[in-house]
């Protein structure tokens, strides 16, 4: 200011200047102006990358474009999922951009508990749930988590431990050999899954990397008709059959409607429910399945008593019974996610409830759920929720998070538990399920033998469930469920006790003689 | 004579101190890309360490002896940017192994600091470059012509390649066109400012005066035109701009310059194809994602800037090199913006903005309207350069394929910053260099020493008088802050 009034004042008195001499050039000033301007520039730059680097940088960096989100994911090994203490996954190096890919240590035989990690095709079971675990994401696993967001070090990814005991798990694959079918096995005082398998099984190392023979494997695999990736276990639902009958005798017992399994059932054979004119059969007319006690009717498998007793009990309290088994779940998570099985809440027509209640019609179950079934009988009725995971760790060896043993419900009481295992037991010794035995042991199970298809056209589901203890009183170590959906075997040699009992039989000695 | 006038610091020591901090931090970055890409020290950090602290040693040297008074921040500041440039293209070279690209830089770096001391010892005088304006601004017009009648180069014409060597002329040509307009801005500048006709609020120049700048500059831009080079355009312009505003005091300036730059650049963005792309891309980055094209080079370097966030992923540890074409070149801030994130590329710009702000405050302290002209023209043309490249890959404005200056892979580039520099380095000196009183102008002292800083120190003495300074030489004028009075009273005056 001081600079500008001095020459405005002496400005013109200092010198002549031209006609237009009020006009007077000021280097000092322009060039302050110019320099201001240039100055202005340089800023609007940084206010530019400000923009960019701060208020952005969230959406550009979630950008789907962005390939950083996945070199970062796939920037490091990924962590482990383990099997008693032992890795059955790994990483290499690709010498790619995606600098390491996943492998699997016996990937056909893990498949049905690990999923798979592509960096194409996406991540599914223990690998999808726990993926943020594995890649090192999770917030849990940093030690430092101030620091290492400042300097941006990758936390190394963590380890998963699974539940699955892999002899169990080796004894229910090779038990169902090349058949098609699944395996679920679950220590029924903690929930903890000890097998799942589902045959045929696939490998996941084709299916883990980028490129052409990663499409052309992932090609063969969906184009294969026995659906080698589908999770026969977990998320493929069978009609239960003549397994769902534990479910029907424990809510004809839980709910009073006969004092003890030893009684007498007043049951007509053939049975025809009220409002049909179809009437429910046995498969073997030999049985006398007319007014059976319910030990029997199990023993043998009678469908005209158990669709009676379904009718007796009423729908509602078999949907009771039902759900508290754990039919019913929307959103069951291992924390893996099962498929829901079902049982109609809606049913108004005696016949439906009748073949509902022995298996059929729309009963549906996973081998998982059926497994839950004969654990919260051989629990003394306490059905624990199942598990698949032990605890995480950080890479390090840390725990990050452990898995406890909840319990999900209390369909039944103690008494009532006990009278179940009796007729289960009386199955294994005397019934259908008598190639389950094992010496020395107390075996209880169900044989099921589901129709399939529309007007029973199927081969049908070969089902058996049990569960083990080494003595009457000792706590069950095991229980088991086992479905055969083999289309190549002979119709008349289907059935629980035939197909389905030996390999539940093998799992079991699997377990006990660990 | 320094024993009548107490010596002002030269500032020399502090050059040389930040000298040595300068390729300490190029050497800490090389270090630190080995280490985080390698998990180790290279193996030749000494050696890189050691060439450039030559480099930068026989630099100082030279401005020690032969520019005693310049600004020490100028050397130091060019140093580390262009030791920083190295490092970046270093680590960019390991993320593509079949195309290693920083020796060639190293050699380039070498000739750009070849040039910086020949400049710094040969131009004895800067008022030389006045006098032979036109003849620079002609050869330079000529050697823009020759890319257009060559093959086009990524899309552009503005190579000229012999052999494994290219070379864009548009580069040096900016330097050219600096000392072009000044001188003739120097000359005309009242004339300029004082003629012209008022429409409106504007006060427009008269045809006649605005004839020869205005033909260079149609000229300039008609070959850009045809080379389809935008970013040598913009800065042309604006460099056009500035100086004639900073020179004539006239806003009707800055409208004749937008109108100027409307006409030029709007049919090359509407229908040039290689240009109207950018315009797009400027317009939605994004653009392409949405195609189901991919990311466009624009949306590949936001991302990277957007990664960087605050601090950074560290030397070596981004993926930049997704940007793919021109990635060592035009897009090297966004490795920077990637691994030394906001905070370090605040530090850049500071840099740049501290060598703009030198450079106007030497074109302050000067006395001659050319000299004045072309300091500010120097600096503004950094500023220019920074602007339009950084702007352009920050999606400021459109891309515009240039280079940043120092940082980017490119010898053209390289060396002509060099050049600039040393001539700030010069134009430096001579703003500083104490005065002779009248008297012993006219009796030199003997003694080499003496002889050669008062042939410096005489030149402006001789000049000034000429060009009608009736305040030069008044007793005292020897300190900066009392210059401009004086100079803004001789600016009205017509020459004799």
């Amino acid at each position: 200011m001081n600079r500008r009034t001095a020459r405005n004042q002496g400005g013109p008195a200092q010198r002549p200047g031209p006609p237009r001499g009020a006009v007077r050039l000021s280097l000092s000033r322009t060039g302050r102006r110019a320099g201001l301007f240039c100055l202005a520039l340089i800023l609007l730059l940084l206010a530019n990358a400000t923009r960019l680097q701060v208020f952005q940088g969230k959406s550009l960096n979630e950008n789907a474009a962005n390939q950083r989100t996945v070199i970062a994911r796939y920037s490091q090994p990924r962590g482990n999922i383990l099997v008693a203490g032992e890795a059955v996954t790994g990483s290499k190096k690709t010498g790619g951009t995606l600098a390491y890919q996943r492998t699997y240590t016996d990937g056909a035989f893990y498949a049905p508990v690990t999923g798979f990690s592509s960096q194409t095709y996406g991540n599914t079971l223990i690998e999808g749930v726990e993926d943020r675990i594995l890649t090192g994401q999770d917030s849990r696993l940093s030690t430092n988590p101030v620091w290492d967001a400042i300097s941006r070090a990758p936390v190394p990814g963590g380890n998963v431990f699974t539940t699955i005991n892999p002899r169990v798990q080796r004894a229910a694959f090779q038990g169902l050999g090349g058949k098609r079918g699944a395996v679920a096995a679950i220590e029924p005082a903690t929930g903890r899954i000890l097998a799942l398998a589902s045959a045929p099984s696939y490998d996941p190392n084709g299916i883990t990397g980028t490129g052409p023979a990663t499409v052309a494997d992932w090609t063969r695999l969906n184009a294969d008709s026995t659906q080698p990736m589908l999770n026969r276990a977990l998320r493929q639902t069978y009609p239960p059959g003549s397994t769902f009958k534990v479910v029907t005798l424990a809510a004809a017992l839980q709910y009073g409607l006969y004092s003890g399994i030893d009684v007498p059932t007043n049951s007509p054979d053939p049975y025809t429910p009220k409002d049909t004119d179809h009437a429910i059969t046995n498969e073997s007319a030999s049985d006398a399945c007319t007014n059976a006690t319910l030990a029997y009717a199990l023993q043998v498998s009678c469908n005209t008593v158990f669709g009676k007793v379904g009718v007796d009990v009423g729908a509602q309290n078999m949907v009771r019974m039902a759900e508290a088994f754990g039919f019913n779940q929307s959103l069951q998570t291992i924390p893996v996610a099962v498929a829901r099985s079902n049982f109609d809440t809606d049913l108004t027509s005696q016949a439906l409830l009748a073949l509902s209640s022995i298996g059929q019609y729309d009963t549906a179950a996973t081998p998982l759920e059926m497994a839950e079934v004969a654990a919260a009988v051989a629990n003394n009725g306490t059905l624990m929720q199942p598990r698949l995971l032990d605890k995480v760790t950080r890479s390090d060896g840390a725990t990050v998070q452990s898995f406890g043993n909840r319990s999900f419900s209390r369909p039944f009481s103690a008494g009532v538990a006990a009278q179940i295992q009796q007729a289960m037991v009386g199955v294994v010794d005397s019934g259908t399920g008598t190639s389950a035995q094992i010496p020395g042991v107390v075996v209880g199970g169900k044989t099921g033998t589901a129709q399939n298809g529309v007007g029973n056209s199927g081969v049908p589901y070969a089902w058996f469930i049990s569960y083990a203890k080494p003595s009457a009183t000792a706590v069950s170590p095991v229980a088991v469920a086992v479905v055969i959906e083999d289309s190549d075997a002979n119709r008349a040699d289907v059935s629980g006790g035939g197909l389905a009992a030996p390999i539940a039989k093998a799992v079991m000695q699997a377990v006990l003689s660990g | 004579m320094r024993a009548q006038q107490p010596e002002p610091p030269s500032g020399r020591r502090v050059e040389l101190f930040l000298l040595v901090l300068a390729v300490a931090i190029a050497v800490y970055g090389y270090v630190d890309v080995g280490s985080d890409m390698d998990g180790k020290v290279p193996s030749d950090t000494l050696r890189y360490g050691l060439g450039l602290g030559a480099l930068a040693l026989l630099a100082h040297l030279a401005v020690r002896r032969w520019a005693r008074y310049a600004d020490p921040l100028l050397l130091p500041i060019a140093v580390l940017l262009n030791g920083l440039g190295l490092v970046v293209i270093y680590r960019l070279d390991r993320s593509t192994p079949n195309d290693s690209t920083a020796p060639t830089q190293l050699v380039w770096s070498m000739v750009g600091v070849g040039l910086f001391i020949a400049v710094v010892v040969l131009l004895r005088d800067y008022r030389v470059l006045q006098r032979y304006a036109y003849v620079v601004a002609l050869t330079t017009l000529l050697l823009m012509i020759v890319p257009a009648f060559l093959p086009a180069v990524y899309g552009a014409k503005i190579w000229i390649k012999i052999g494994p060597l290219s070379f864009q002329p548009g580069e040096i040509a900016k330097i050219a066109l600096a000392i072009f307009f000044a001188s003739y801005l120097a000359q005309h500048r009242d004339a300029l400012a004082l003629t012209g006709r008022r429409i409106w609020r504007l006060e427009l120049p008269r045809g006649r005066n605005l004839g020869p700048i205005v033909l260079i500059w149609l000229v300039g831009a008609a070959i850009l035109f045809l080379e389809q080079d935008l970013g040598t355009l913009l800065i042309f312009f604006g460099l056009f701009v500035v100086m004639l505003y900073v020179a004539t005091a006239r806003t009707g300036w800055i409208a004749v310059g937008l109108v100027l730059v409307g006409v030029a650049v709007v049919p090359v963005a509407l229908w040039e194809p290689h240009v109207h792309v950018r315009f797009l891309d400027w317009l939605d980055p994004m653009r392409t994602i949405r195609l189901g094209q991919g990311p466009s080079q624009l949306a590949e370097s936001l991302f990277a800037f957007a990664a960087g966030g605050l601090l950074g992923t560290g030397l070596g540890l981004g993926h930049s090199y997704l940007i793919g074409f021109a990635m060592k070149s035009d897009w090297i801030l966004a490795t920077f913006g990637e691994e030394i994130g906001l905070v370090g590329l605040a530090a850049l710009f500071l840099l740049y903005a501290i060598v703009v702000v030198r450079g106007y405050r030497i074109g302050r302290e000067l006395r001659d309207p050319f000299g004045r002209l072309l300091a500010i023209g120097l600096a503004s043309l950094l500023a220019l350069q920074v602007f339009v490249v950084a702007g352009g890959v920050t999606d400021l404005i459109p891309l515009t394929g240039m280079t940043m200056p120092f940082l980017a892979q490119g010898g053209s580039s390289l060396v002509t910053n060099w050049i600039l520099i040393a001539l700030l380095v010069k134009l430096g000196d001579a703003a500083r260099r104490p005065r002779l009183p009248v008297p012993q102008l006219l009796t030199p002292p003997p003694g080499s020493d003496a002889d050669s800083a008062a042939r410096g120190e005489s030149g402006p003495d001789e000049g000034e008088p000429g060009e009608g300074v009736p305040g030069e030489g008044v007793p005292g004028e020897g300190t900066p802050a009392d210059e401009d009075p004086g100079g803004e009273e001789t600016q009205a005056v017509p020459r004799p």
